[in-house]
């Protein structure tokens, strides 16, 4: 295997004009010479739809994957709470520094400076061009746009659109695609998954897909391919992932030589509905919004089976505006969901289990009124009461953390390049801007700013380096073999023949991941997960059954494709999560703590991105890279 | 709880199909109506015999994956509700219960209650946007729009193309779902200037892909999970006629 100089590629020099000088040193390309190129992009939520709207627009020729029969069906379609914008529309004292600053620090200083601010400087731009596309965010009386707050922030930056910003975001980069799907510049593929890259030359040219309606296994060139494929949330089995979100897009762009980056930073979200039974197959988000005017507590006696109703003021514990008298309710996810495990972990839990705590709108109700929330949450409330068959204008919501989003995934330099030549990576699916902790109402920032904005210069420089692959085909070997390769698996798969169902595979796998490489890991936990975690995979190999036909409309086989990579992803994490010796962010080591709990960073030690290589032999290789802090001081997160 | 099942099975668009019946006990009624069909496929795989394909993914309403006809109606009993949302509690101990899939010329049946509605795609893509390329956008504030505009027209984009209009409508009408992309853009300044030829062009799509003439009956709005109003329609037909002039 090679082995690589991380270069991140950071521009040096002042931090405020570093992203308008690096593009300018870009090299770009006419509508004419762009028509020449290819470029295949697998994934339509935010980041795809928007990267393939773009690079259509400025002459390129796409061809967008995507496993769902429609774009809009993306998983960013479920982002509910808003999208985080410096522009200082409150005049509260918000900036391009503050945001920057208020990212950094919330993702515990484990991200690049350069990506975070670039991040932050194009925030004010996606507010523009969402709202030139129609997107009916939330408006004042005056009729300017609106704004609240979010976690771990004390501004108030947030754009919304009620609770369903996500959706509204979506459908206008589903737009933008539209309109080129109407020009030809791009031809959408419904319904495949991708499960192979093709090199050419160490260069990434192309990926083999089946089509999920006839099973048809194929190859597709271009001259460059970019992954805009969400995150992998689904390792755990529950979280609030959609149903098939998964990783195996870029399990198999790291086997072809992609190093995956910090796969052990995971978010688990504070406010989602707990875990009712074991059929139970998702777990469903509240947005974080709601912490903006719900106040979390659990009864100060343990055990207690009183109604939320008939537990006194004196005899509840507001823990969060106890122990953060800053931030109260809105302190980063990372923190309000250790604190939630601790206190229930301690016997002061609610509900059937035992294992949720309340979030309680009483108050709000009390001096605003209804209506007000209900402008606000309507969506939310309902949602709340259809699952949890509660009315949570008059009891308080039940809460618990669950898996929700990874910060982790594949390396990439400040091009949003991989390791691999031509191959890129965008929005949850690369590692580049929430370090180990990300903040609410960022990831559609970062989808967008990734689609729209970044990678459309710099896949352009990338491209004008390179001849155009028009005139060729994919009747080469190269693609030949990656087609045979992938039929032989679906082969073996099928015939394995077991007594398994995939999904009971599935969930001894998230069981091991939830309770080792969850909320809080440690050294012992972590080697028991990779001793355990091979045994799963042999189950899957011996015993998996898949009933029908590989040529077929066949869930099965689609869901075992998926685990496969899961479990092999699985060892990963927990061999990061093993060799980062601090707590920072996510990443909770229960032997490095201080004395109030909290994370205990090493930034001696510690300040660097972990970038795993893939070995056949089975031992992943670590390569560092160092993040260095010129304009923002470390310190200990605190929110108190 | 004990619950009768038929379901419509049809191997692929050439099939015939033809209905299966399934007896499920000892259901919770907590769990979600599509993990009793988790619970059911679970069985059928364990006995070596091909489970129910339906369409879903995030199971929380919003993608509009979901979405099959139970009892004769799209989504089911429950008003404002996609699948993925109801509950077994909406149902009674031995209750007989019938899936098929959304029935529309337009929407071939993949497999079983999977139903291909890219047509919803092509409708969108005829029209359904504002032509602003990345970059070109003025400055967010300086376009101002009425609140009361702008939440309309929120309501109107709320839509989740599940296609329940379609399948509620006998005449197979998509007019709800365009109506809803015509009118979060007639209320909104940035959907002026290409009003016309979008709602000319959308309209002309609707009918090429075969869907039919609106009733003026309501099933669409009334079985809507995202309670998307008529009104819509009404906005759309006086959008049409003002092109026309």
């Amino acid at each position: 295997m090679n082995c690589f100089n991380l270069s991140s590629k950071t521009p040096n020099g002042d931090l405020h004009t570093a992203w308008t000088r690096h593009k300018n040193a870009l090299q770009n390309l006419s509508k004419e010479e762009a028509n020449k190129y290819k470029v295949i992009i697998v994934g339509t939520g935010l980041a795809g739809a928007s990267a393939a709207a773009t690079l259509a627009e400025k002459g390129f020729n796409v061809d967008a994957f995507s496993y769902h029969e429609s774009p809009r069906r993306a998983h960013s379609i479920a982002a509910q709470g808003g999208i985080n914008a410096a522009k200082n529309y409150k005049h509260d004292g918000d900036s391009t520094m503050r945001l920057f600053y208020d990212t950094i620090k919330g993702g515990d200083f484990r991200s690049r400076e350069e990506n975070v601010y670039r991040l932050a400087e194009t925030s004010a731009n996606i507010i523009d061009q969402c709202v030139a596309q129609g997107v009916p965010f939330a408006r004042e009386y005056g009729g300017l746009l609106d704004n609240r707050s979010f976690g771990g922030v004390q501004v108030s930056r947030t754009f919304y659109a009620r609770g369903q910003t996500g959706q509204q975001l979506l459908l206008g980069a589903y737009s933008a695609l539209s309109r080129q799907l109407k020009t030809e510049k791009v031809r959408f593929f419904p319904r495949h998954d991708m499960l192979d890259i093709v090199l050419v030359d160490g260069k990434a040219k192309g990926v083999v897909t089946r089509n999920l309606l006839n099973g048809e296994i194929k190859a597709h060139h271009a001259d460059a391919v970019v992954l805009a494929t969400g995150g992998y949330g689904n390792v755990y089995y529950l979280s609030t992932n959609a149903m098939a979100s998964n990783v195996t897009a870029n399990w198999r762009a790291h086997k072809k030589g992609a190093l995956f980056a910090n796969p052990s930073f995971t978010q688990i979200h504070p406010t989602c509905i707990p875990v009712k039974n074991s059929f139970q197959s998702k777990l469903t988000l509240m947005s974080e919004s709601l912490r903006n005017d719900g106040r979390v507590w659990v009864p100060k006696q343990k055990n207690d089976t009183r109604k939320p109703n008939e537990i006194p003021e004196q005899e509840r514990d507001y823990y969060l505006e106890r122990i953060y008298p800053a931030f109260g309710n809105l302190v980063p996810r990372d923190v309000a969901s250790r604190r939630a495990k601790e206190v229930c972990d301690s016997g002061h839990g609610v509900g059937p289990t035992g294992f949720a705590v309340y979030l309680d709108f009483k108050h709000v109700i009390e001096n605003k009124g209804k209506d007000h929330v209900k402008e606000k949450y309507g969506n939310l409330f309902d949602m709340y009461q259809n699952i949890a068959d509660e009315n949570p204008y008059k009891t308080p919501m039940k809460i618990y953390p669950a898996v929700h989003y990874t910060m982790g995934g594949l390396w990439v330099d400040y091009n949003l390049m991989t390791t691999i030549p031509g191959l890129f990576s965008i929005g949850e699916s690369n590692f580049s801007d929430h370090g180990a902790n990300r903040l609410g109402a960022s990831a559609l920032m970062q989808g967008l700013a990734d689609g729209y904005f970044i990678i459309p210069p710099t896949i352009t420089d990338y491209l004008s380096k390179e001849d155009p692959e028009n005139k060729k085909t994919t009747n080469r070997e190269v693609f030949q073999s990656a087609v045979n390769k992938t039929e032989k698996e679906i082969d073996t798969i099928m015939n394995i023949k077991g007594d398994m169902v995939v999904d009971e595979i599935h969930r001894e796998l998230g069981k091991v991941v939830w309770d080792k490489v969850g909320m809080s890991r440690s050294g012992p936990g972590l080697k028991e997960a990779l001793d355990i975690i091979p045994t799963i995979k042999e189950k899957f190999w011996n015993n998996v059954f898949i009933p029908g036909s590989k040529n077929d409309y066949n869930q099965e086989l689609e869901k075992a494709l998926r685990l496969k990579d899961f479990i092999e992803l699985a060892e990963l994490m927990a061999l990061d999560a093993l060799d980062r010796n601090e707590s920072c962010g996510a990443h909770f080591r229960e032997e490095f703590q201080t004395k109030e709990n909290e994370a205990k960073r090493n930034d001696i030690e510690f300040m660097y991105v972990a970038a795993w290589q893939y070995n056949t032999d089975g031992k992943p290789k670590l390569f560092k890279e160092s993040l260095k802090y010129k304009n923002v001081k470390l310190k200990t997160r605190s929110y108190k | 709880m004990n619950i009768n099942l038929k379901i419509w099975r049809q191997k692929d668009k050439k099939d015939k199909g033809s209905f299966k019946a399934y007896k499920l006990q000892n259901i919770d009624p907590n769990i979600s109506f599509l993990e009793m069909l988790d619970i059911l496929n679970n069985r059928l795989i364990k006995e070596k015999l091909e489970p129910v394909a339906f369409d879903h993914d995030c199971r929380e309403g919003i993608c509009g994956s979901c979405g099959f006809m139970i009892n004769g109606q799209p989504h089911g009993p429950q008003k404002a509700t996609t699948v993925c949302q109801l509950h077994m509690r909406s149902f009674n101990d031995e209750d007989k219960i019938v899936l098929e899939p959304f029935r529309a010329n337009s929407f071939k049946i993949v497999k079983d209650l999977s139903v291909d509605r890219t047509a919803f795609d092509r409708i969108i893509s005829s029209g359904g946007f504002v032509s602003v390329d990345t970059g070109k956008a003025e400055e967010a504030n300086s376009t101002v729009v009425e609140k009361s505009n702008a939440d309309e027209a929120f309501l109107s984009a709320a839509c989740i193309g599940c296609g329940a209009c379609v399948a509620a409508c006998k005449n197979s009408s998509a007019m709800l779902f365009t109506a809803a992309k015509v009118s979060q853009f007639t209320l909104l300044p940035q959907g002026k200037p290409e009003q016309k030829e979008r709602v000319q062009s959308m309209v002309a799509t609707m009918d090429e892909e075969g869907f039919g003439a609106c009733t003026n009956t309501g099933a669409c709005s009334a079985e809507c999970p995202k309670e998307i109003s008529q009104e819509n329609i009404a906005r759309l037909n006086r959008e049409f006629i003002k092109s026309q002039l």
